[in-house]
Order: C-alpha cells, then structure tokens, then sequence
C-alpha cells in the first residue's frame, strides 16, 4: 500500500525529522487557510499515487493565500496519469541550497533493509544509479543491531562536507530507519532532502510504502488507505480475498495460484490473445469467492470470453464448480466461459459442471486454446 | 536418493490441531511421512490422528520424538515467531507455509535460521516431496512420481502443472522444492541447484521461476560454472505490467531488472533451455536427456 506525500510527512514528523510546515486540503478554500497560516510562498502539490507529478502540472508556487487557493482549484480535480486528484499539499516553500536523496528499501539479494544516499537529489534515482553509479552510495544494514551511529555518519559524509549537516543527515537517516521498522514500510525515500541558504536539513518530499503483509497487525497505518485513490474493482476484489490486477486485453482470467495465474496470462498471449486482468483465487475455494471473482471479471465490458484455469491442491474443484453453478443463477454472464480443471475433486467438480449445462478440459493449452478462440468469435 | 527430505526425515507439525495443519498433516501421514509429533500451545497431551503426540513447544517435541524437521502451519501473525522457535530447538530443516509474513520479519528471522546452520524453506511455499519417500508441506502427492527429475519453484500450482506435465509423460521426480513467492526466502535457487547437481539421483533439473528480483539470473550464472546436469528452465510473468505486485510479493518488476524477458534471456545464456509455456518441459527435457 502506497502512502501519500502528507501522510509520509506526518510518519517523518512524528518520528522528529525536520520537515517544511504544511496540511493538507481538499477544497480551494481550505487550501486558502492553509496558505494564510504558513504566510508567505507556499508550494500546492496533488496528492495521488502517481509520479510525475511535476511535469504533469500538479505542483505549483503561490506566493500568498489567494495564489494558494487559484492553485489549489487548478490541481483539485485533475487527472494524472489516469488519477483524479482529491488532495491537495500545501507546504511552506523552503529556499533550495542543494538537493539530495536518501531512501531505505529491503534488498532482496543482501536480505536486509538497505540505506541508500546520493548527493545526485530531487530527480529519478533509478536514473543517477543508471548513468552515474558513483554517486550513489548503498549500506546494508544489520538489523540486530539498527543503523549504527558511525555509519549514519559515514554516510552524512557522503552528503556534505559540513560536519553539522553531515551529523543532521546522519540523525535523519537513524530516524528514518526507525521509522521504517515502527510503520512496516517495504520503502521509505526522502527526495529530495535539502539544505537551505541557512545551513539547515530538511525533508522536502517523502515517500512511504507499506508492506501489505503488516497492515493486519497496524490498524492505524492500514486506516490510511485511501480507497478513492484505486481502481474500484481491485477494492472489491481485496474485500473478497481475490487478488486482482486489471489489465487491457479481452480474455478474462480466473486461476488458482499466483504463479498459475501469470503463466496462464502468458499463455492466452502465447495463443494469440490478451489477457484482461491477473485474477489468482487464492489457496482455499470458498464457492462465494468464485462467485465474486466472476462478477468483477464480467463487469468489465471489454471481456470477451472468460477463462478458468483451476489446478486442485488446496483448491477443491468442487468448490470451484459450486461457485461457478451459483454464480449463473445470480447473474447472467454474457461471454462464453471455458474451464480448465484438474487436481483435487477434479471428477466432482467435472460433474457439478455438466449439471449446470458447462463441459470442462482438463488440459491448460486445450483451455487456453478455446478461450482465445471464442474471445475472437471463431467458436472452438 | 533425494534432496533436503527422505524416509529419515522425522517431522514435527507446528500448528497442527489448526485446520489447515490438521488437514495436511492427515495427507502426509497417508503419503508415508513420518509425523512423530505436533505443536499447539496449550494442547500438549492431546493425539492427532490417534497416533501423533503433541506438545506444548518444539523444544519438548523434539526431545521426546528426535524430531529433525518442522513444517509451519500457524498464521501469519506468529510465524515468524515459530521458526525461531524450530530454530531455537535445534531443528535442522524448517519448511514455512505460513504466507503473509511481513518483510522486516523476515530480516529477523533470516539471521537466527544462518547462523545456527539450520535451513529454512519459504515462507509462503508449498514445501517439498521426495516422491516415494516423504512429503512435507501441500503438494498434491498423487501427481507426483519417483524419478529423476529434480524440480525447484517460486510458485505453488504452477509447480504442480509442471510436475503433472512430467509424470503424465513417464518423467518421475527426485524431489520437487517451492521455495516461495516472497522476497525474502530461506533456501534460494542456487541452493536447491547445488543440491541436485551432489544428488546422485538426479540427471536434470527443472527450475520455474517469475518475475521480481534477480535471483534467477544468480542462478543462471551459477548454473553456467557449477552445474553439469541439464536444465530447463521457465519464468512466469511475460505479460505483467510493471510496478504491479502480480499475487506473489517479491513478484513485482521494478526498475530495469526483473523483467521475464531478462531472466530468459540470462537462462538461455547459461545454456539452460527455456520454456516457453509449462507444456514444452516434456520436449525440451528429452531433447537434453
């Protein structure tokens, strides 16, 4: 889960990172208030889960309240990158001295949380790792013991030459680990972190991930979710325990398993076709998750044919058929659908099917095959 | 011979009065594993299956029963709590099912498991079959057969597709490995690679794997200097739009790595053959065998 730059800003503050004065806002007028308060220039950013924020006009100076609220009216409501823009920051406008990056990510290959820091801020730091490795600089810390002092400071070294805001960054970066551990984030980045003409550090930006996996033991964090902020039929997909990821293609997919479901994806490619969404049921078949697994699949009208690909193991193939059975009597489906199902109560499932008036294959390129050919109208 | 699991594998089932532990252990014990125990604080004394003892903690169990390996069942929120409990008790081989255990957990955990030499399988796997001879974890047993080929995944059902594909072609296995979909997992590619390629009994290897991360192209520069054996190998994923988790948590692709058409081109390089969808494994096998 994605946090937005002012919810990211307030986990900084309240773990003591210096950030510029700001709220947030959704209306114009409130965004005017803001803007009164903080006095002064003030910057308007679109909260949404989006990059390229900047470019896509959704960040803009004002200088003064009036300015703040034509901003605000501008940015709220536009649309970035598909995202409609409901929120808006509107921050104090620090003065720029130089811009840096520091950012903490969990590294697969070292299996620890990894601090990464480049003088090279403010800009894309896949690309500085991309054209001039050597400005980035990577420590993978132990987590028995934290982010050591020493290191911190090394690190703040790496940053600037002042030893006063190498030991300012070097205080950001331990609290920022810290915060990475008390908030469950899979990532945390500050970019740009800044210095002012005064000599003082500041976070200017931040970004916040949540490992999906903590939010159950996190109330707090996981009432962050900004359900306006997605794809509604992905919501309804997580309230139903389904995984779902909509896609652009018109062969509708329902698999078991995470690896099944890709693989199927790329067969119904293989074949000819495009898949139009990743849809993985899970390990266990309740019949109703079956059910609304097939009401998100047909809701979308570019669908023309659905596929299940069902390998039993966990996954009961009766289960599967019972919720296919149910789902029919509860709505129409419009499409041909095509079932692969093998494994587990293959042959109670293959039965249930056939009473409902459904054939089924039990081979997945004889599936897929079918699926990709009745989505074009050929018929199988 | 097999890897990592066989018949002197004595299994304790962490979690097994719960429904998914009650369930598969009764499956294990059909297919010929030795239960000698279970764990479920607080039921200590009670049978599972009329035959299995269980304990209040790992530590009794293993005393009682010279247990040497555990497989976890318990939810997300105290597994990473039960391997370091396994860990802890001396076990030499845990096998977590458990899915869902957060990342920072797992940073944890990883440590505890190295550096007392236990290995850990997953989390977020199906576990592992030595056909014939031991299965611990969910594989479905009965699409398995005894052979040579040795299976090592990322994934849970599309493993079971591609062993289904082998057995349904006369191609039995040595033993089949999930090493899960997270990020952070105990035992790697390289891991399992290394084993097949000691494994007296294994003449080739299928690997699977998807998109996310770069264990794959590791383990296709490990097979390229360390491994004679042939192998085949797939990635799932081909068609997964960037920045997307696809189910799986470490199946994500970020940056410029991860992609699927990466990884194939780093296993073809390697000299491994590549699928290009689960059906070609059978060809390709016979091709190299």
């Amino acid at each position: 889960m994605n946090l937005h730059e002012y919810q990211a800003r307030d986990i900084l503050r309240r773990h003591g990172i210096p950030v510029p004065p700001g709220e947030v806002a959704s209306t114009p007028a409130e965004a005017r208030a803001i803007a009164e308060r903080l006095g002064g220039k003030v910057v308007v950013k679109a909260q949404v889960h989006a990059g390229g924020r900047g470019k896509a006009g959704g960040v803009r100076l004002a200088d003064g309240a009036d300015a703040a609220k034509a901003a605000a009216s501008a940015i709220l409501g536009m649309t970035i990158k598909g995202l409609s823009v409901q929120k808006v920051l509107v921050a104090a406008a620090a003065e720029i001295a130089s811009e840096s990056y520091v950012g903490i990510i969990v590294d697969r290959a070292s299996q620890r949380p990894v601090l990464i820091v480049s003088s090279a801020g403010g800009i894309d730091i896949e690309e500085v790792a991309a054209k001039t490795p050597e400005k980035i600089h990577r420590l993978a810390v132990d987590p028995r013991y934290g982010l050591l002092p020493h290191q911190a400071l090394t690190l703040g070294f790496a940053l600037y030459k002042d030893v006063k805001q190498a030991r300012a960054a070097a205080d950001i970066m331990q609290r920022l680990y810290t915060a990475v551990y008390a908030v469950g984030a899979s990532l945390a980045e500050i970019n740009p972190l800044v210095t002012t003409p005064d000599g003082s550090v500041q976070a200017l930006d931040a970004k916040i991930g949540i490992d999906d996996n903590e939010l159950e033991r996190r109330p707090d964090i996981a009432a962050l979710r900004d359900l306006s902020a997605e794809a509604p039929a992905e919501v309804a997909a997580r309230e139903a325990g389904l995984t779902f990821i909509k896609l652009d293609g018109f062969v509708g997919c329902c698999v078991n398993g995470a690896g099944l479901a890709m693989a199927t994806m790329d067969l119904v490619k293989y074949y000819g076709g495009e898949p139009a969404n990743f849809l993985d049921i899970g390990g266990s078949s309740n019949p109703q998750k079956v059910v609304s697994a097939l009401r998100i699949i047909t809701a979308d009208p570019n669908v023309k044919a659905i596929l299940f690909n069902i390998f039993g193991g966990i996954t009961r193939g009766d289960d599967v058929a019972n919720g296919i059975a149910q789902a029919t009597q509860q709505f129409p489906l419009k499409v041909p659908i095509v079932i692969r199902l093998t494994g587990t109560n293959e042959r109670e499932g293959i039965a249930i099917l056939e009473r409902a008036g459904f054939t089924a294959v039990t081979d997945m390129d004889e599936a897929v095959r079918q699926a990709v050919a009745k989505a074009r109208g050929k018929g199988a | 011979m097999s890897i990592f699991i066989d018949r002197s594998t004595r299994l304790v089932v962490q979690g097994i009065t719960g429904r998914d532990g009650s369930f598969h252990t009764k499956q294990m014990i059909d297919y010929g594993t030795k239960v000698v125990a279970g764990v479920t604080p607080g039921k200590g004394g009670q049978r599972v299956e009329d035959t299995v003892p269980v304990f209040n903690t790992v530590a009794e169990a293993v005393h009682e029963t010279q247990a040497n390996t555990a497989v976890i069942y318990v939810p997300a929120a105290v597994a990473a709590s039960a391997i370091f409990e396994a860990a802890d008790s001396g076990i030499a081989l845990i096998i977590c099912i458990t899915e869902g255990i957060p990342v920072l957990d797992m940073t944890r955990v990883l440590p505890y498991v190295h550096e007392r030499g236990t290995r850990l399988v997953g989390p977020n796997c199906p576990g592992l079959i030595s056909p014939g001879k031991s299965k611990v974890g969910i594989i479905p047993g009965n699409i398995c057969n005894p052979g040579k080929i040795g299976v090592v995944s990322r994934s849970g059902t599309l493993t079971y597709e591609i062993i289904h594909q082998l057995s349904t072609n006369g191609l039995g296995q040595s033993t089949c490995v999930g090493i899960g979909g997270d990020p952070l997992i105990g035992t790697n590619f390289i891991h399992c690679l290394a084993a097949f390629e000691a494994d007296a009994e294994t003449t080739a290897i299928v690997m699977i794997g998807e998109i996310g991360g770069t264990d794959e192209q590791q383990a296709a520069e490990f097979v390229r200097d360390n491994v004679k054996k042939p192998v085949i190998g797939f990635i799932a994923g081909q068609t997964a739009p960037p920045g997307r988790r696809m189910g799986h948590a470490g199946a994500i692709i970020s940056g410029a790595s991860g992609t699927a058409a990466d990884k194939m081109a780093a296993l073809a390089q390697a000299g491994i053959s590549v699928m290009k969808r689960p059906a070609d494994v059978v060809p390709l096998l016979k091709e190299r065998l």
